[in-house]
């Protein structure tokens, strides 16, 4: 079974304390995704700040539990599961994070680092750690002497290098990578995004590929789910959305990335105003006050995600409202 | 190519790094001299010291030190108003001043990081509780407080130590528990959650040593402080009980002299002075050389 991860529905809610006076507020981070990830596949999650993507990334890799909805990992949902249950399904979803300068701790060697994920999980003796991780070491890149120095002693890009080795250590199923390369330079950007393709092959893996930035989803994606305040707006295989965008926010995302080809003319879509307190979300579908074909249902009617052609879009304008007040 | 690999040279321990980047300080490395020298005459003190510190000589009483008219090279500090050798008090006393400083120091500490740690990582009522009884003992002035727990369980050694780790105690929860809640929200923290590291190893593996840096600042000032609170305990005459020779009480002993006889009360404030002072150029030091991000690579 190729298929490694599934999300129904999924959600997380916060309550968000408004001072003694006032009632707390509820912020949906996550507002109903669903999602399968499939081994060697990579599902690329965009969307602004503050869109839910980072949040999606805790409740995948079990930091955090949903609201609601169903997440099955290797055919076992993590709601509800015992306390072993989730010991045993945590190696399988690892995530490599934004900031290397960040995830590593500043206080182990690299060695140390790469080692501990193996030293809590499995009972594999000293030297067979050891190998483990200089095997895993050379496969991303970096030189046997780097076993024995500390992250301040290395450059962003060979940062994520030990973060990616690390997340590895325990042959996860699920990558989940958290921007992983919008702190990087360009070219070392290149290096990173390259180094996972080959893994990805090498392991087989399935990777939740969080990112703002479309010209490296457009690289690197097989399906694409974008998101906006907290809701998936349009969801389907990379090619189709990239070619045909059908939610008026996939189009304006699509516009606003710079192509290399000088030549080619650009209609710029510029949204209005800013992105809404996810506190307070607009009534109805929450991008209608940015949206710039909005029409008579959209401040009350909110659109559910339905299919059109070959992908998922949450629009009144793509999928007429009476068939969205029936599925409804 | 690969044989220009394989050619580096083997990283030096860890012990000899630390002591590479400690003797770059010039100021910690006096301190940890005369820190080293004090520990020496404390545990040697019976061999070096020329007279037992309790015993009185009448026909010398206020000598005064002998590089001074009147002195006498038998007494090189001088003596005490009922003849006891300065010298001999002093070099005891440091036993005293040392033994407090570093038990006050290790029992805070240890108990400093439970407690910090417990309200870092429970949080909730928990940590309010904690907090606000930490609040609570900073609220009071220090040296009130400790004459309050000695008033209480009464004057002696044993109970000083008790009531200067009690008022230095909420230094301690509320450095660890800071560092320790500024480090929670870090990356590499969330990354040993999801790697499977247990909440102990959590705690006391990836989270603690993150914060030990101002940790043994705090420490090392600990030390000084504790013997500084003793003193002035001792000054009040709620510390160590005569005849035994701490230097607080021995400040307090000789107060009314400072006209007549100064360097009966100078001496054992000198030695105060020393001690504190080394063992806080010592403990900058420290910091220093354990901070794998201040070291030059």
């Amino acid at each position: 079974m190729s298929q490694v991860l599934n999300a129904q529905n999924l959600t997380r809610y916060y309550s968000v304390s408004r001072g003694a006076f006032k009632e707390a507020a509820i912020l949906k981070a996550v507002d109903g995704a669903s999602f399968t990830l499939e081994r060697g596949k990579t599902l690329a999650v965009v969307g602004e700040s503050g869109c839910g993507k980072s949040t999606l990334a805790r409740l995948v890799t079990m930091i955090e539990l949903p609201t609601s909805g169903t997440l099955s990992i290797g055919g076992h949902n993590i709601v509800g599961a015992t306390r072993e249950t989730l010991r045993a399904l945590r190696p399988k979803v690892q995530i490599v994070f934004q900031n290397p300068y960040g995830s590593l701790n500043p206080r182990q060697k690299i060695g140390a680092i790469l080692e501990e994920p193996l030293l809590v999980n499995t009972k594999a003796p000293k030297a067979e750690r050891q190998e483990k991780a200089r095997a895993m070491m050379a496969s991303v890149g970096l030189r046997p002497e780097h076993y024995d120095r500390y992250p301040h002693m290395f450059s962003g890009g060979q940062r994520q290098r030990i973060a990616i080795a690390r997340a590895l250590m325990l042959d996860p199923e699920v990558l989940v990578l958290d921007e992983p390369v919008s702190a990087l330079d360009i070219s070392i950007q290149a290096q990173v995004l390259n180094l996972l393709a080959d893994l990805q092959e090498k392991h087989n893996l399935a990777y939740l590929f969080i990112s703002h930035d479309l010209s490296v989803v457009r690289h690197i994606a097989d399906e694409v789910m974008v998101m906006y305040l907290g809701r998936v707006v349009e969801q389907g295989a990379r090619d189709a959305v990239f070619s045909n965008p059908q939610h008026p926010y996939t189009k304006a995302l699509l516009s606003a990335t710079p192509t290399p080809d000088p030549m080619r003319k650009r209609e710029r879509i510029v949204l209005k105003g800013e992105l809404p307190s996810p506190l307070a979300p607009p009534p109805g579908c929450t991008f209608h006050p940015r949206c710039p074909i909005a029409f008579e249902p959209c401040n009350k009617l909110n659109p559910a995600l339905l299919a059109h052609d070959d992908r998922l879009v949450a629009c009144h304008a793509v999928n007429p409202p009476t068939s969205n007040a029936k599925a409804a | 190519m690969a044989t220009e690999t394989l050619a580096v040279a083997a990283p030096p321990g860890p012990l000899v790094a630390f002591w590479r980047s400690f003797r770059e300080n010039r100021g910690a490395v006096i301190g940890l001299a005369v820190v080293i020298s004090v520990v020496f005459i404390a545990i040697f003190a019976d061999f070096i010291a020329p007279y037992s510190p309790i015993e009185q000589y009448r026909g010398f009483t206020r000598l005064p030190p002998a590089w001074i008219d009147g002195g006498n090279w038998a007494h090189p500090l001088g003596t005490d108003p009922v003849g006891r050798d300065m010298l001999s008090r002093i070099l005891y006393g440091s036993r005293i001043s040392l033994f407090i400083g570093l038990s006050v120091m290790f029992v805070s500490a240890v108990l400093g990081v439970l407690l910090g740690l417990l309200a870092a990582f429970w949080g909730g009522i928990v940590d309010v509780i904690i907090i606000r009884v930490m609040d609570l003992i900073l609220a009071i002035p220090s040296l009130v407080l400790a004459i309050l727990i000695i008033a209480v369980i009464g004057p002696n050694l044993t109970n000083t130590i008790v009531a200067v780790t009690i008022v230095g105690l909420p230094f301690y929860v509320r450095l660890v528990r800071a560092s320790a809640i500024s480090e929670l929200t870090k990356d590499y923290v969330t990354a040993a959650k999801v790697a499977g590291v247990g909440p102990l190893r959590l705690m006391l593996s990836t989270v603690l040593p993150n914060c030990l840096a101002p940790l043994i600042v705090q420490a090392a000032l600990g030390i000084s402080d504790a013997i500084l609170a003793a003193a002035g305990l001792g000054f009040l005459g709620l510390g160590a009980q005569p005849p035994t020779p701490e230097w607080g009480s021995m400040l307090a002993d000789s107060r009314d002299l400072i006209t007549s006889n100064p360097w009966v009360m100078a001496m054992p404030g000198i030695a105060i002075l020393i001690t504190v002072l080394a063992i806080n150029l010592m403990g900058d030091g420290l910091r220093d050389a354990l901070d794998p991000r201040l070291k030059k690579s």
